[in-house]
């Protein structure tokens, strides 16, 4: 359904394979998702829909778009699914193992903030 | 129709993902007495995927109280927690961590041992085949039957421009 315009990009690109009729940029794509997760009322299924789709999708979430997705497992009180989401991009990036490391960076603010272990703090990264 | 016994039903292996047994309720049969257990596909369903991180429902539905109290102490900031109760409220919404998902198994080896047996069985039967069931070869097969063959073929010039007939060498008689 979304195609990939390049192979390695960061930032996704969503676009449908017609000629006409515009084509979303990175940064809407990014706002879309962030507007999504920032609703204040998210239920539990909207999350996980949210997040099931996101992963579909052939890229590796932004910074900004996984923190409005923390903040929402923050305001359904869901620790778990914060940690299943970090790993989940991890296992997104694949063989490029630098992605996750950036990721964290950024996110460690939101991380310290609100708390949330990294797998690899856990101890769950490891068999 | 099988009715529900009390309690949720949750099930066993749904196609490759592996789905959480929570609490099982075995099915009664309308007779009574116990049959085996089924997943019930129109209830939310646990599953392991790495390709959908956060399945419809928690590994575990039934909760003790020791479970209930630290749910509840989720509810407040998680810097509270220690890393014991983060990764028991992890456990408790999830069955495998992605590398545990992710782990490889023998499965090659049971499916090449597999294609192996199998293919030596043919050879078996083939063998057999060869010694009682294939009819004894017609008489043209014998040395003396093949060199007739031969010096017609050549003397009918077989192919005479580029094949057969054509890498004999008809004034010396023999091969080219």
């Amino acid at each position: 359904m979304f195609f990939l315009n390049s192979i390695i990009k960061w930032s996704p690109v969503a676009s449908r394979c017609y000629s006409h009729g515009k084509v979303e940029t990175d940064e809407e794509f990014d706002a879309r998702w962030v507007t999504y997760f920032s609703k204040p009322d998210i239920d539990g299924w909207e999350l996980r829909k949210g997040m099931n789709t996101l992963i579909g999708y052939d890229l590796v979430p932004e910074p900004k778009v996984l923190d409005s997705a923390l903040r929402a497992c923050r305001r359904l009180n869901d620790l778990a699914s914060a940690i299943r989401i970090l790993e989940a991009v991890k296992d997104k990036a694949g063989p490029h193992k630098d992605i996750y490391p950036y990721l964290i960076q950024e996110l460690q603010p939101t991380l310290a903030e609100l708390g949330i272990s990294t797998p690899e703090e856990l101890g769950i990264d490891k068999l | 129709m099988l009715r529900q016994a009390a309690g949720h039903m949750r099930g066993l292996l749904a196609r490759r993902a592996s789905v959480a047994v929570t609490s099982t309720a075995v099915r009664m049969a309308s007779q009574g007495h116990e049959v085996s257990e089924t997943v019930d596909m129109s209830r939310p369903m646990y599953y392991d995927r790495a390709d959908v991180p956060l399945p419809d429902k928690p590994y575990k539905d039934l909760l003790t109280d020791a479970d209930k109290s630290l749910k509840q102490k989720e509810k407040g900031p998680w810097t509270q927690l220690s890393k014991e109760e983060k990764i028991a409220l992890y456990r408790l919404m999830f069955c495998q961590t992605y590398p545990e998902m992710k782990q490889k198994t023998s499965e090659w080896k049971t499916v090449l041992g597999g294609i192996f047996i199998f293919l030596g069985f043919t050879g078996l039967v083939v063998w057999w085949q060869r010694i009682y069931v294939y009819p004894p070869l017609p008489k043209t097969f014998e040395g003396d039957s093949q060199a007739m063959q031969l010096k017609r073929m050549l003397d009918m010039r077989v192919n005479p421009v580029q094949g057969f007939a054509a890498k004999w060498d008809y004034e010396k008689g023999q091969w080219k």
